[in-house]
């Protein structure tokens, strides 16, 4: 079973695609580019479309996803947390 | 191997201008927001026309009016309308509506309001909508090639699953569309914030490439100007945000993945302005869901693809809107609104593919008259958009 999704190898956060993820429960995260899998630990309970971040990530780094740039850490974030709107920002507005 | 190809038929409307609609309405359409009450009253007088009521078209000017008209006309001509009533408040702005639509060839007549009121208004605008709706019943669908037809795309309520899953599906289809002849249209100016430089490369010309960046800066600008706060409230959408999209950029990328890896942007479109030749255009547009879909249909395009994530449920008066989701939850939980479930991209249950294909296949169904699930449902929004206060 496929938990989570990410799009290259570089990107920082990974897609949930299933309901019910727990804390501290293993996730299988599908590279979409390379066709191959990881395995990331939730370090909370994260809701189906919801990011979790496959890397530690610092305040002022560059957020990864697709290959590209979608936002600025604001908060730290360690792998295996729930990355979302509570840690990271726009850089454009 | 797709489902369609260069030999693909459709059963369509061939109106007197020769382009080709899906639908056959006889809509009865306000000028002004006056004759919203006079419109509606013909549309339950004489069964098979529909009023279009809206609040708008009074005091308006410059860029603004010009959009006004625009849109009006831009319906009433849309290839999915027979013929039209329209109806508003004094007679000098009705015409213009009414010499507008004409252009097509199609049946159109107007009334005024001042000088008649309503009862009398109601009566004589009856009397054209049944002679109407008797012609239009007459019309038959006709065999078109696959190119005649016009698709355009806007997502909306996206989620992570739009941009992984329902907004690929729209551009692998798009992809297949495009080498067809057909004309395609995507838009909403401001969600391509993070994105536009993706956007940019696939510009077939510096020209194009010149124009689209002059739209996305004025958007820019425009939302510069007015802005409190980093508009994280407003876009993303607490719908998105809830469904997992954090940052205008994360959205933007997942929104761009509706025009595929293929498609060439073509060319340019203000807003509600008609395309002069097949290929992809880009409309600068609110990416407000009805409005964007509205100005597509003023734009002449004869069904959408709306992908969405967390469930956006409109339609739209004159155009099928088919929805698209990847989300399995939202699938489950809104099940009627739902005409294309591609949920199973996200097991690998589905391959791209597939999924297009399956887009397609309803594509096919919904042109050749299938109802969508939101004209199942009577979602008929046709909401426009204003571009400042009038005077």
């Amino acid at each position: 079973m496929i938990h989570c999704v990410l799009h290259e190898e570089k990107d920082s956060v990974a897609v949930v695609v299933v309901e019910g993820i727990t804390a501290g429960q293993d996730m299988n995260a599908l590279i979409l580019d390379d066709d191959r899998t990881i395995t990331i630990q939730a370090n909370a309970a994260i809701p189906i479309g919801h990011k979790v971040a496959v890397r530690d990530m610092e305040v002022g780094d560059t957020v990864m996803k697709y290959g590209t740039d979608i936002g600025k850490v604001v908060a730290r974030i360690a792998t295996g947390d729930h990355a979302h709107v509570h840690n990271i920002k726009t850089k454009r507005w | 191997m797709s489902i369609i190809d260069s030999s693909t038929t459709f059963w369509g409307y061939r109106r007197e201008n020769g382009r080709v609609g899906v639908r056959n309405h006889v809509i009865i359409l306000p000028l002004d927001d006056l004759s919203n009450a006079a419109a509606e009253a013909v549309a339950h007088a004489v069964k098979g026309t529909m009023a279009i009521p809206h609040p708008y078209g009074r005091l308006q000017f410059g860029a603004d009016l010009e959009l006004h008209f625009r849109t009006l006309i831009g319906a009433g001509s849309n290839p999915n309308v027979a013929a039209v009533v329209v109806i508003g408040i004094e007679d000098s702005w009705t015409k213009t509506v009414v010499d507008g639509i004409a252009a097509t060839g199609k049946p159109v007549v107007g009334f005024g309001i001042e000088g008649h009121g309503d009862h009398e208004t109601i009566m004589r605008a009856s009397q054209a909508a049944k002679k109407m709706v008797q012609h239009a019943t007459t019309l038959h669908r006709v065999e078109c090639p696959i190119s005649d037809l016009w698709i355009s795309t806007k997502c909306g309520e996206s989620d992570t699953t739009s941009g992984c899953g329902a907004n690929p599906t729209v551009g692998n289809a798009f992809d297949k569309l495009y080498g067809l002849g057909t004309t395609l249209v995507f838009g909403e100016t401001s969600e391509l914030t993070g994105g536009e430089h993706l956007v940019a490369a696939r510009c077939r010309t510096d020209q194009v490439r010149a124009d689209f960046m002059k739209m996305f800066d004025g958007y820019q600008e425009m939302i510069k100007r007015h802005a409190t706060t980093d508009l994280s409230d407003s876009q993303p959408t607490k719908g998105n945000i809830a469904g997992g999209l954090t940052t205008i950029e994360e959205k933007a990328l997942g929104n761009i993945q509706k025009i595929g890896k293929k498609c060439m942007v073509d060319g340019v479109l203000d807003k509600a302005e008609t395309p002069d030749k097949p290929g992809l255009w880009f409309m600068d547009s609110s990416s407000a869901a009805a409005e964007m879909v509205t100005l597509c249909a003023a734009s002449g395009f004869a069904v959408h693809f709306f992908p969405t994530g967390q469930g956006n449920v409109i339609g739209n008066a004159i155009v099928p809107v088919i929805k698209i989701c990847a989300n399995p939850r939202t699938v489950r939980l809104m099940s009627e609104h739902i005409d294309v479930d591609c949920s199973g991209l996200l097991q690998k249950e589905q391959t791209m593919d597939a999924a297009g294909d399956l887009l397609l296949e309803m594509m096919l169904q919904t042109i050749n008259g299938r109802f969508t699930s939101a004209e199942a449902l009577g979602h008929r929004e046709f909401v426009m958009t204003r571009l400042f206060e009038s005077a």
